[in-house]
This record gives structure tokens, C-alpha cells and sequence, in this order.
């Protein structure tokens, strides 16, 4: 069995002052920033940052130090650069950069000043979601102490080298994530994704190189610098180093969001007793989401899958943004994917026609099944509209210009081809067969 | 002569909230400031009014077209003035599989209202994912976060309403 041997982002949450300056130098917070600053070249930063196998935890699990290497050299492009902080933590099911920032905000800032180092960049927009109250609030008071302390400011730890860290909350839009309509946010306007290449590291905010990562990929940077990147790495599996933060909701006994080692599968994660400790008496899985609500859903029999990026290509999903929803046999499978469904069609950004029509037809067609209105034809053209936007699987195959569109098309295909005997089941009862109780074992208001 | 959009302690805090917020942001990219400068005026009126408007875009140097553009794309801000509490409540799949559903309709019952109707002390809103997954049910009253909520815990909050 796969224990966490050791915490790596969360080790020092919810001791004595952990989210202030104080609590966190006290456990040996900024050191590495200052020990980098004073015996590394950035060059050097980023190559650690590849040995270490650090994979971005945003949802498309890209290599972090390859993404800064795209980067062009000064010589090449004169611009400023900027660094943006991925704070918008919108994909349903997925609740661990809030807890980052509530509990260690300064582990990300100390990641930005080590970020921004080797990547050259005097300034850094951390943008979060406006629905971040309380986060956000404890992040403001970090920044704050890192400026009053003189680690921000003029003087990077007093180091001639210029940094500025401003936080931008976002005001409810779940394209906002998506890296390009972030930037279009932090420029002031409605959050439209741009069409890629150029991609964010050459052509990114105001027009200037910029790098986009996560809240947890950035703030994991502390640690990496702390205990070597070959350790990180061993930590991990073969192409992705340390552990991940997974936020384990739904029909569980005790949902949360847990640190688990990359070698943790998925059926550990609901069963086990320091995670999930499984589903109430009586009921079984019917179905999870692995990685937040564009994932496309696994079946009980796919469970043994290890939580780590590549291990859920095989089975045409993804490990994203480490959301992981379970659904037990007590609850409607179309009803689940209907909620889904609305939640796409609602977000979409209308740029692209496939997403704009397809998100909010897949919608109804969804829901004409779910209230007993269905025909067997609708199963086909609610396929053909999936399709049209994103066929799959593999994934990857879009069509549209963001991967939102990918996100809304993905699960209701794996719902159909997974669970087809349910939307049937629909169709010839003209009726949900749960009735007024499709929500499980957790369902009832209580 | 209609009454002025701020009172003097209104407008100081405008005035010397955008010039922070300003500062954060290129000479030449005023109109960058955005999105903070509209949670600025809302955070001082309670919503988005139309000299409220005129002035961000003339301090952001842009139109009050592009104000609009932006305040109506993102949920957050109202461009109508909304009830005294907007109430937020996640019916996203991980809040449904611990009864969302149930407590929207519960909180329709208690309020007297129907999700999406903008009253005069109550917006009840059904709301996308709030980052509460393993915590859930959960809502939001006037953005304050609360989860892993029950009847009770819902009375309770609802008696704080006044
Ligand atoms: C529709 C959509 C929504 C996204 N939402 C988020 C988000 O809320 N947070 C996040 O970090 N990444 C999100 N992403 C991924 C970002 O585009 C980007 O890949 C990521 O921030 C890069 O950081 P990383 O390399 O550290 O993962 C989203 C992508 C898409 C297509
Ligand atoms: S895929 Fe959808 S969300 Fe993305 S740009 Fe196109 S319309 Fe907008």
C-alpha cells in the first residue's frame, strides 16, 4: 500500500501561525528564496525545476520547467516579462488552491520570488476568483508582511533585482481559468480565450512574455529547493514528481481534500480510512470523476488507476486538476451529467459556435431524457453534438478555440458510452427511474 | 439636481482607491484596472450605477461601453441594483450529491422567493462551484462563505438577515 512517507505541501499547515510571516519563518520560510538568489543563476532555477519532474497542477499536467523554457532569452525579445498566479480554482470538484492560500500563502510567495528570478520577471498578477473572500483576504495580509519584511519591493531580499506581487481578484467566470482568458482578464476585459500560437510564454500579458501556472505548482517550488529536485522526483512517478493535492467529494464517507503520494490509486483514495473510508453501508460506486467535471467519468472497474498525470491516458481520461467526484449506485447517472452539462453551457464564452450551441443543446437534450421526454434518436444526436465539438477519445481532438469546449464535450460522451443502458432505461420508462431521489446516498437536504 | 453619486467619504475612498489600483498596472494600460476598479465601486454603492460607470471609464481612460462589456460578462457584478442579501447557493454536482438540491428549496420555502428573482432584501441565486467540494452543501451571503451546511445551520444563518 502506498502511504504518503512524507507531507510535502501541506506539512505545515495548521501550525501556530502558519499563514503569517512569522509562523512561516519560523519553520525555515524564505531561506531557499534567499539561498537561490544569492548562489544560483536563473538558468540554473529553471534546469532544477525540470530534473525535478514538476508537472503543472492546474489540469493539463504540463512539465513546468519546459513551459519557463519557452520563454525567449532577453537577447531575443527585449520585453518585460510577467508571471501570473492560476487562482481562479473554477473546475467543479476541485478545492485545494484555496486551502494553499488559506493555510501557506506565503509557501506560494516565497515559489513566486524563486519563479520570478529565473524567469526574469519584475512583476507578478496573482489572479484569484472573486468568489475568494477569506482566501484572499489572508493572502492580502501575506503580501503586505512580504513587503513590509523587504522581501518584495525594490530589492528582492535585498538583492538588486526588482519585484512587485499584486493580487487581482476575478468577479465570477469560470473561463477566467483557461490561461489565455485570464490574461484578457488581467488586461481589464471580458475573459474571450485567444487563439494559440502564439502561446502565453512569447505573446502573453500586454503583449509580453509570460508564464501562467497554478497556485500549487508554484507554491510546491519551496520544497523542491529545499530537499533537491532529485528528491522530488523520487517522490513521484516516472515523468511526475511530488505528491498532489486531491479534493475528494461526493458520496463518501469523508470527503476533503487530501495530500496523496502519486502512487495512491484511486481506489485507495476512497476506501482507505485517512482518506475517504468509502461509501455508507450498502451503497457501492457507480461512477467517479477523476479530475474535476471535464474528466470523463471511470466505472468501479477502472479503479486501480494510480492518481499520478499519466497513468489515466490508457483509460482516455485525466488526472486534471485532481478534483475527484464520487458518484454511488443510489444516484441517476443522467441527472449527474445533466447538472454537468449546464454548468459548460452556462460557462461557455460564446467565441466559438460549437461551444456556444453545442454546450446548451447537449444541456437539453440531457435534460428531455432525465424528465422521461427522451427518444432514442436524441442519444444519437446528443452524440453528434459532443462530437462536433470535441470527439473523443482520445483527448485532445477539439475544435473550438479553448479547451472549455473539450470540457463540456468529453463527459457527456463518456456518460453515454458508459452508461447507456441508464439513458435508455430513461427513455422507454419516460421517466428517471430514481424518481424524486436521484442524488444518492448524501442527497437529502438535512 | 439629482443627488451626487458619493458622499465625501465615498468619494475619497474612490478617488484614493484608484489611484492604488492604478498603480499596479503600465501608464499606457489604465483601462487594465478593470475589474478591481468595478469591485471598488460596487464594494462602496452595493451594485454598478451608471454615473458610477461614467466615472470608472473616464479614470480608466476608456468608454463606458467597454465598462459595461465587462461588468455584465462577469456574475458578480450587478448592473441592477440587487437585494439587500444576494445569496449564492452551489447546486454543482458535488453540492448535489450532498443535497444542494434539497436545500435551494428549502431556502425558496423559508424566503418566499424563487431562485434567480432579484427582491428587495433577498437575490437568491443557484451558483457554479465555489471550491467547497469536500465541504459541501455550501453558499455564499453578500460573498461571506459558509459549508458543510445543514437545516440548522441554514435557520440559524437566515435569523442574521434583518
Ligand atoms: C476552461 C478552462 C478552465 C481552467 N481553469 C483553471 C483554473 O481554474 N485554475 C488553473 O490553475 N488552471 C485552469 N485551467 C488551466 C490553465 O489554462 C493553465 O493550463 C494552467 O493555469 C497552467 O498552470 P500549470 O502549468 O501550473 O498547471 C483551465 C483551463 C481551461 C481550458
Ligand atoms: S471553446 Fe467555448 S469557452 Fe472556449 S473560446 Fe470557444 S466558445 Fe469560448
Amino acid at each position: 500500500m502506498s502511504v504518503l512517507t512524507e507531507k510535502v505541501m501541506t506539512r505545515d499547515w495548521g501550525k501556530p501561525g502558519q499563514n503569517t510571516l512569522k509562523g512561516y519563518k519560523e519553520r525555515g520560510g524564505y531561506q531557499q528564496l534567499k539561498r537561490v538568489l544569492d548562489s544560483m543563476q536563473p538558468a540554473q532555477i529553471t534546469d532544477e525545476v525540470k530534473k525535478s519532474n514538476l508537472r503543472g497542477r492546474g489540469g493539463a499536467g504540463f512539465p513546468t520547467g519546459l513551459k519557463w523554457s519557452f520563454v525567449p532569452s532577453l537577447e531575443k525579445n527585449t520585453k518585460p516579462r510577467y508571471l501570473a498566479i492560476n487562482a481562479d480554482e473554477s473546475e467543479p470538484g476541485t478545492a485545494k488552491d484555496r486551502f494553499i492560500l488559506e493555510n501557506d500563502p506565503h509557501m506560494l510567495l516565497e515559489g513566486i520570488g524563486i519563479a520570478c528570478y529565473a524567469l526574469g520577471a519584475h512583476s507578478c498578477y496573482i489572479y484569484a476568483r472573486g468568489e475568494f473572500k477569506y482566501p484572499s483576504s489572508v493572502l492580502d495580509a501575506a503580501i503586505a508582511e512580504a513587503y513590509a519584511d523587504g522581501i518584495f519591493g525594490k530589492k528582492l531580499m535585498g538583492k538588486d533585482f526588482e519585484l512587485n506581487v499584486v493580487q487581482v481578484r476575478g468577479a465570477g467566470a469560470y473561463i477566467c481559468g483557461e490561461e489565455t482568458a485570464l490574461l484578457e482578464s488581467l488586461e481589464g476585459k471580458k475573459g474571450w480565450p485567444r487563439l494559440k500560437p502564439p502561446f502565453p510564454a512569447v505573446v502573453g500579458l500586454f503583449g509580453c512574455p509570460t508564464v501562467v501556472n497554478n497556485v500549487e505548482t508554484i507554491a510546491a517550488l519551496p520544497r523542491i529547493f529545499e530537499k533537491g529536485a532529485d528528491w522530488f522526483s523520487k517522490l513521484g512517478a516516472a515523468k511526475s514528481g511530488g505528491t498532489r493535492l486531491v479534493t475528494l467529494s461526493g458520496s463518501v464517507i469523508r470527503p476533503g481534500t487530501y495530500e496523496v503520494s502519486m502512487d495512491t490509486s484511486m481506489r485507495e483514495l476512497i476506501y482507505d480510512k485517512e482518506y475517504g473510508q468509502g461509501l455508507p453501508e450498502g451503497r457501492n460506486v457507480k461512477a467517479v470523476i477523476p479530475g474535476g467535471s471535464s474528466a470523463p467519468v471511470l466505472t468501479p472497474d477502472e479503479l486501480d488507476v494510480k492518481l499520478e498525470f499519466d497513468a489515466f491516458k490508457p483509460l482516455n481520461s485525466m488526472a486534471g486538476s485532481g478534483g475527484v467526484i464520487v458518484i454511488d449506485d443510489a444516484t441517476c447517472a443522467v441527472r449527474s451529467i445533466w447538472r454537468v452539462a449546464r454548468f459548460y453551457a452556462e460557462e461557455s464564452c460564446g467565441q466559438c459556435t460549437p461551444c456556444r450551441e453545442g454546450q446548451p443543446w447537449m444541456a437539453r437534450l440531457i435534460r428531455k431524457i432525465e424528465e422521461g421526454r427522451g427518444e432514442m434518436s436524441d442519444l444519437d444526436t446528443l452524440m453528434n453534438v459532443a462530437q462536433a465539438i470535441a470527439p473523443w477519445p482520445p483527448i485532445g481532438l477539439g475544435n473550438t478555440i479553448c479547451a472549455l469546449g473539450d470540457a463540456g464535450a468529453l463527459p457527456v460522451q463518456s456518460f453515454v458510452q458508459k452508461f447507456r443502458k441508464e439513458f435508455e432505461e430513461h427513455i422507454t420508462r419516460k421517466g428517471c427511474p430514481y424518481g424524486e431521489k436521484p442524488w444518492g446516498a448524501y442527497g437529502e437536504f438535512q | 439636481m439629482s443627488e451626487p453619486l458619493f458622499t465625501p467619504a465615498e468619494q475619497k475612498r474612490f478617488d484614493d482607491g484608484i489611484a492604488q489600483l492604478l498603480s499596479h498596472y503600465p501608464n499606457d494600460r489604465k483601462s487594465a484596472a478593470m475589474l478591481p476598479a468595478l469591485r471598488l465601486l460596487q464594494s462602496i454603492k452595493t451594485w454598478c450605477p451608471p454615473e458610477g460607470m461614467k466615472l470608472v471609464a473616464e479614470r480608466l481612460e476608456t468608454t463606458v461601453a467597454h465598462c459595461y462589456e465587462v461588468a455584465t460578462f462577469y456574475v458578480m457584478f450587478h448592473t441592477e441594483k440587487p437585494g439587500k442579501y444576494v445569496i449564492d447557493v452551489c447546486t454543482n454536482l458535488s453540492c448535489a450529491l450532498r443535497g444542494a438540491e434539497g436545500m435551494l428549496k428549502y431556502l425558496e420555502q423559508k424566503l418566499n422567493t424563487h431562485a434567480g428573482t432579484n427582491g428587495e432584501k433577498v437575490f437568491l441565486r443557484e451558483t457554479e462551484c465555489l471550491a467547497s467540494c469536500g465541504t459541501a452543501p455550501c453558499m455564499q451571503i453578500n460573498e461571506d462563505h459558509h459549508e458543510n451546511l445543514t437545516k440548522e445551520k441554514v435557520d440559524r444563518l437566515l435569523e442574521t438577515l434583518t
